[in-house]
């Protein structure tokens, strides 16, 4: 009945009855959130090693909040500080961390597949929170728990992604998520940042470059965070993004009335999305939140619960 | 290992009685079970309460509310017993300040299970009181819990099992006692 899941390092390598374990997981500490007590004991004594490498605010805080609210002590290695700056190899540095004895370790970096590197190398639990513009799978089962609780299922539905899908790990990661539930997808978004080559991730995967044609239709529409350092190369300017993808409520009208609009955060209004779609009936950025904690609480507590090989 | 059944505890008309029992001695015992809310300890718990409320309705006393309370996080054993546990959904769809709560599961023995239902009640408000019904209490308590209401005393030795079937779980209905063999 338990898969039994010792590290979480993408949504690629999952099935289907697997994210349906961790979603079902999920639900117990939705209620939690609930509670006038929010605190358990169950992982008393245990400590969570977050080792973000790369700048975050709301994965962090999300993760530590899990971790104390299970009971679990955290250990904090930020960017900032990392002695990654003073040219300590990433290997010497998760060693040093494994040797004041965590008991699984939640890592975010900007590099591709450096915690699949790291989990090579330690025995504890390793929970990728974001490794470059690979995946963040974290973010694809809080978003599909919020959309399984909106929508009431998960199969066959039709998710429209907008915004900068070629640099998102947020994008891949819920790709492959929703399309093991037959999801048919439309990404749409300026064209260097829709290639041909995000066909190849999921059997149901089309581009279209006009916002109005990709909301037809949509039962979800997923608004990426547009990084403006990215958007001042010669190809289009600030104003043309505006003009020509930002989520406004005219456009949304296009989409069926049942349509939910979701955004991974942080969310940057009057850029990708106007604030009254943010805020509006179809919206559930912070569902989206909520359920972070509930997802997260559920994965450190399987992690950390499976008792050690004997 | 292996179980041999040793001998059946009670048969299907028994746990009926008993349970008819267990209800007007709760309703007797609460004052007629004003403020009384029973919640179900997963599993066998779960429908032994529900049958206690249908069965004080039934005798003309109120109709008190059920609650289901899953307590996977509020073990105290989780790496040894359930190496890898599934939580399951609670549903207490009734406040629990200021009630009397009546905790009700199958079988007393070690009174773990009830010191993490407490907690898991603790979690959700302030119960004005706790009380606990079983149907078997088998002794080799190794915490000072005590249940209000009892079905039935059973002596056990510590290789023995006492496994409750019920209609709504195991598709049949009886207790039963039996043994592990080496």
């Amino acid at each position: 009945m338990n898969p039994g899941f010792h590290d979480l390092l993408g949504i690629e390598p999952l099935t289907a009855p697997e994210i349906a374990f961790l979603l079902d997981q999920s639900q117990p500490f939705q209620e939690i959130q609930r509670h006038p007590l929010k605190k358990l004991a169950t992982l008393r004594g245990k400590t969570v090693c977050l080792a973000f490498f790369e700048n975050s605010t709301r994965t962090r805080i999300s993760f530590t909040t899990a971790a104390s609210r299970l009971g679990a002590d955290t250990m904090n290695l930020q960017a900032e500080s990392s002695s990654l700056k003073k040219g300590e190899s990433l290997l010497d540095t998760v060693r040093t961390l494994d040797a004041m004895k965590p008991d699984c370790i939640v890592m975010r970096h900007a590099s591709s597949g450096a915690p699949h590197f790291v989990a090579r190398h330690l025995e504890i639990p390793v929970i990728n929170a974001g490794d470059g513009t690979h995946e963040h799978p974290t973010q694809a089962l809080l978003d599909a728990l919020t959309i399984r609780d909106r929508r009431g299922s998960l199969e066959n539905l039709r998710i429209t992604m907008i915004g900068d899908i070629l640099h998102s790990r947020v994008a891949r990661s819920n790709i492959h998520l929703l399309g093991r539930f037959g999801a048919h997808f439309t990404l749409c978004g300026p064209p260097q940042w829709v290639p041909r080559e995000l066909e190849t991730l999921a059997p149901n995967v089309r581009r279209v470059f006009a916002i109005e044609e990709a909301l037809k239709d949509a039962d979800v529409v997923m608004v990426l965070r547009v990084q403006t350092e990215r958007l001042h190369e010669p190809a289009l300017s600030v104003e043309d993004y505006i003009l020509l993808y930002q989520l406004t409520p005219e456009r949304m009208k296009l989409a069926p009335p049942q349509a939910i609009v979701m955004h991974p955060g942080p969310m940057i209004r009057g850029l990708e999305i106007d604030p009254a779609v943010a805020d509006g009936p179809q919206s559930c950025v912070l569902e989206q939140v909520t359920n972070g904690l509930a997802v997260r609480m559920a994965l450190l507590f399987q992690v950390m619960s499976i008792a050690p090989p004997s | 290992m292996k179980v041999v059944e040793k001998s059946q505890l009670m048969s299907a008309t028994e746990i009926d009685r008993t349970l008819h029992r267990l209800a007007s001695e709760i309703v007797e015992r609460t004052g007629g079970a004003k403020d009384v809310a029973f919640v179900g300890i997963r599993r066998r718990g779960v429908p032994i309460s529900q049958r206690l409320a249908a069965a004080v309705a039934a005798s003309g006393g109120p109709k008190i509310p059920v609650g289901i309370l899953d307590i996977t996080l509020y073990r105290d054993d989780l790496s040894t017993v359930a190496p890898q546990p599934v939580v399951q959904s609670s549903d207490i769809p009734f406040d629990v300040d200021g009630r009397v709560i009546i905790l009700v599961d199958d079988v007393l023995y070690t009174g773990r299970t009830i010191r993490a239902a407490m907690n898991g009640l603790f979690d959700l408000g302030r119960p004005r009181r706790i009380q606990l019904c079983v149907l078997i209490d088998r002794g080799h308590r190794e915490l000072p819990i005590e249940a209000s209401f009892v079905g039935r005393n059973v002596q056990t030795t510590d290789t023995e099992i006492i496994e409750v079937r019920l209609n709504e779980i195991d598709h049949e209905e009886r207790v039963m006692l039996v043994d592990r063999v080496a």
